[in-house]
């Protein structure tokens, strides 16, 4: 019954559906339009709120507001950047608020020690906290969600009990070398920010010039053909929330270093700013895709809307909350319309 | 490239089952299976669901580990603990569904896992896109690499996974259903790629329920039954009927009388139809589709993936929004794009992909039979326990589905046994119509005779059947009538002594010409 009995009528039937119907094409447009939205609708809106600031806000320009701006994203942009990894293998770190502040108090009370203990304190308790969320994820099979909504609260709980309930604060001594992790400049801009820059500039090496990388791709676009294939999947989710624990920490101690203190108050909720920040920036939350310059420009998006909404003065900067959930909504929208097209074939 | 008995075959093994056991739950599996594959022999793999190919193609594969017996290559003995060590000792394996990355470049699935590196340790993307680019013109794929593989027909995609499988120094390559998600010119582009395999000394190991392929590339075949090799041999030595028998472990005669599916045709022309649908239509998928059906008549639904086949059957049961056109039902209308008005009405459907739109794998064989029932097995929402037994039982046996007990999980069932249990799902919300959207693929010979003999039965009692099947024959043999879609349109119908292979295929491929039967 096969073909090779009519031939010449399986191969017009062959040339048939190789032609693409006006339906497929229709799709495939829209499926292209869709897509450039989502990668690149945060940096187009990033240019349109820019440009609007810049004419209607005089001092938005101005040397000390954009350095400012500049400074204020750093700290996001190392914790959005580990998220990245995360939520292109699929998973999700709810622990990176908790671990960013922990991270925060561990600095100051290692300041202690110098340079050298106000850094690495911090890095090896976070790092040890992702990489046991990441053990968890990965051997155990647990769900990212549950794994790292624990660690969130044995991260804060830990940070309460260090502190006292947040009676005691850590003051970083002003003498300390660590400071200029936080405070120097170098040409006008904060160290954080040349940090930041070299961190997302090595992390998208990482992610897109790396065998690393593309086994971090592969994971979260397709599981179980990755361990067909024999790709490190366990290793690779180990890996990337290790990476979101240790920037976490890091962006932790750049912050406590920047208020010369170990803030126990602060984090709450940041690992939803950076979840936010990387799914705007065009990475998919359902993981196969992003990257991190997309990140960074959804870090930028908010914080200059954040900018804004200050320096119009009169609108509560709540709405800054208000903007974000409102742009991240319009993007999964987006996400999901791109999504279905494949799911449903 | 048909197999003459002068293709030299080298007669060392270069990889050899000595004895293999593998037992899950107390259940073996496989049997103390042996078997060996030459260099450059293209060797089928044959049984039914449920006879141990998927077993033992784990345990070649490095997924499952044997629990007895051994695996040589080249007369050394190996273990495979992971898949990566089998493909590191050149056993490349392609299976059934495509098992790539979508999202991922073209070339970044050629190369994943082994991406060329520049002196700094960086992934080399221009050297890589260029040798994938050259890789798979060999295979007829002229896109850009670039592209994310997600872009791909699925036969294009199967050619990547094939790409990959070979360039990876493969020795031999397992192919597992390659062809079933496939158009015809792709398999015929796959064919010549096993022949150039072949030429390269290359040892596939095929499996397939397609025979016409079987019998064109197989020089060797292995049937297995019940996890125990009853067979190793050349297949020209093999007639059809010879190798289904061993398959099934059945008399020849038995066959000849179940496997082929007569109905007589022509016998409801004047019967009043149960099922009208009329002016389907829905953007870009359905233009003004019109069918009936009539009671105890199979109406076959034949056209290329694409074509508007199962969109039909989905628009009729209401899983499909439409724009316009109106279901009726003995007469009466149907409210539209509402499934449980549908089914209230009397029209079920058997869902073309059982994993995705079927089967609660999780669930137990009696939750999964009583599913779509429990409205009407329920009173004041509490549901007879032993109402529904006695529903399961008789289903069960009816349909000879081989299940430890009806708590046994799905998902441990054969893909035949579980496209029984579906079946009997929606036997038991009692339709007079029933849609059925490729009631046998993926599924072995024997189950597939059975299947096709209960729609034949089903039928006889009344019930109108709708048949969506990609394959010729089973419409041909089971269709009273068959309707011919393209491009979501009806293109034509073929009515009793018309309904044959030949006048579909060139209902199909007729290019604008109106009703190529006439």
């Amino acid at each position: 019954m096969r073909p090779s009995t009519t031939p010449r009528a399986a191969d017009r039937a062959a040339a048939e559906t190789s032609r693409a119907t006006p339906a497929s094409a229709a799709r495939t447009r829209r499926q292209l339009l869709a897509g450039v939205l989502q990668r690149q609708g945060a940096a187009v809106v990033l240019v349109l709120v820019l440009a609007t600031a810049w004419v209607s806000f005089p001092r938005f320009g101005g040397a000390d507001n954009l350095r400012d701006l500049a400074l204020q994203s750093s700290f996001l942009a190392v914790i959005a950047l580990g998220m990245t990894f995360v939520i292109i293998t699929g998973g999700i770190d709810l622990s990176v608020g908790s671990v960013y502040a922990l991270g925060g108090v561990l600095a100051a009370y290692g300041s202690r020690w110098g340079f050298l203990g106000a850094l690495a304190l911090p890095l090896a308790v976070c790092g040890l906290i992702g990489l046991v969320n990441g053990i968890l994820v990965a051997r155990t099979r647990m769900a990212p969600f549950i794994v790292t909504l624990a660690s969130l609260l044995f991260a804060r709980g830990l940070l309460l009990a260090i502190t006292n309930e947040g009676a005691t604060t850590y003051q970083i001594h002003g003498g300390s070398a660590f400071l200029q992790l936080g405070r120097g400049t170098v040409l006008g801009l904060g160290v954080p920010v040349y940090l930041a820059l070299a961190l997302c500039a090595a992390g998208g090496v990482l992610l897109r010039h790396t065998r690393f990388g593309q086994s971090v791709f592969a994971t979260g676009g397709a599981e179980s053909s990755a361990l067909l294939m024999g790709l490190p999947v366990a290793r690779t989710k180990i890996v990337v929330y290790t990476l979101s624990g240790l920037l976490a920490g890091f962006s932790g101690a750049m912050t406590a270093a920047y208020l010369q203190s170990g803030v126990t108050v602060i984090g709450v909720g940041t690992e939803l700013d950076a979840i936010s920040v990387v799914v705007i920036g065009g990475t998919l939350l359902t993981g196969g895709a992003g990257t991190v310059l997309g990140t960074v420009i959804g870090v930028l998006l908010r914080n200059v809307i954040q900018n804004v909404i200050n320096q119009i003065g009169t609108l509560d900067s709540n709405y800054q909350s208000v903007v974000s959930g409102g742009f991240l909504l319009a993007v999964v929208v987006v996400q999901r319309s791109l999504a279905r097209p494949r799911a449903g074939r | 490239m048909a197999r003459e008995g002068n293709t030299r075959v080298d007669d060392e093994p270069v990889l050899e089952v000595v004895e293999v056991s593998k037992r899950f739950l107390g259940v073996t599996a496989l049997d103390r299976v042996s078997f060996a594959l030459r260099a450059g022999e293209v060797h089928g793999l044959v049984g039914e669901n449920g006879a141990g190919k998927s077993t033992l193609i784990k345990v070649l594969t490095g997924v499952h580990q044997p629990d007895g017996g051994e695996l040589r290559q080249s007369g050394r003995r190996v273990a495979f603990g992971t898949p990566i060590q089998a493909q590191q000792a050149g056993i490349s394996t392609i299976y059934q569904e495509v098992n790539l990355v979508p999202l991922l470049s073209i070339a970044g699935n050629v190369h994943l896992g082994r991406e060329p590196r520049t002196r700094w340790g960086l992934v080399d993307w221009s050297r890589m896109n260029a040798t994938a680019g050259e890789l798979l013109a060999d295979y007829g794929i002229h896109e850009d690499v670039r592209r994310p593989l997600g872009e791909l027909s699925v036969g294009g995609q199967q050619m990547v996974a094939l790409a990959r499988a070979i360039s990876v120094d493969a020795r031999v390559v397992i192919m597992d259903e390659p062809t079933s998600s496939l158009e015809p010119r792709e398999v015929e582009t796959l064919l010549a790629v096993i022949g150039r395999l072949h030429r390269q000394s290359i040892a596939v190991l095929y499996i397939s329920h397609r025979m016409e392929e079987l019998y064109r590339i197989c020089d060797r075949v292995t049937v297995l039954r019940d996890g125990r090799r009853v067979h190793t041999g050349p297949l020209a030595e093999l007639d059809r009927i010879e190798l289904v028998s061993r398959m099934l472990g059945r008399e020849v005669g038995d066959i000849r009388e179940h496997g082929a599916t007569s109905f007589g045709h022509d016998r409801h022309a004047a019967k009043e139809p149960l099922l009208r649908a009329e002016n389907l239509s829905s953007p870009h998928r359905l233009a003004g589709v019109s069918v009936t059906v009539r009671p105890g008549e199979i109406v076959g639904l034949a056209g290329l993936l694409g074509s508007g086949r199962s969109e039909t059957a989905r628009a009729v049961v209401g899983a499909l929004p439409l724009d316009g056109g109106t279901v009726l039902l003995a007469g009466k209308p149907v409210r539209r794009n509402n499934i449980g008005a549908a089914m209230r009405a009397g029209i079920s459907m058997l869902a073309e992909d059982r994993k995705a739109d079927g089967i609660i794998p999780t669930l137990s064989v009696r939750e999964n039979i009583v599913l779509a029932a429990l409205p009407r097995l329920s009173r004041f929402g509490v549901v007879s326990r032993a109402r529904q037994d006695r529903i399961v039982r008789a289903f069960m046996t009816r349909l000879r589905i081989k299940a430890v007990s009806p708590d046994q999980k799905v998902a441990e069932l054969s893909g035949g046994n579980q496209q029984k249990v579906l079946l009997a799902r929606w036997l038991c919300t009692q339709p007079t119509v029933l849609l059925l959207d490729e009631p046998t693929r993926g599924i072995d010979v024997g189950a597939k005779a059975e299947v096709q003999a209960l729609i034949e039965e089903l039928a006889e009692e009344g019930l109108g059947v709708l048949l969506i099947s990609s394959e010729m024959e089973e419409l041909v043999d089971g269709a009273d009538r068959v309707v011919v879609l393209r491009d979501g349109a009806v293109v034509g119908e073929l009515v009793g002594d018309q309904v044959t292979e030949d006048n579909v295929l060139a209902a199909i491929a007729a290019v604008d010409e109106g009703n190529p039967d006439d």
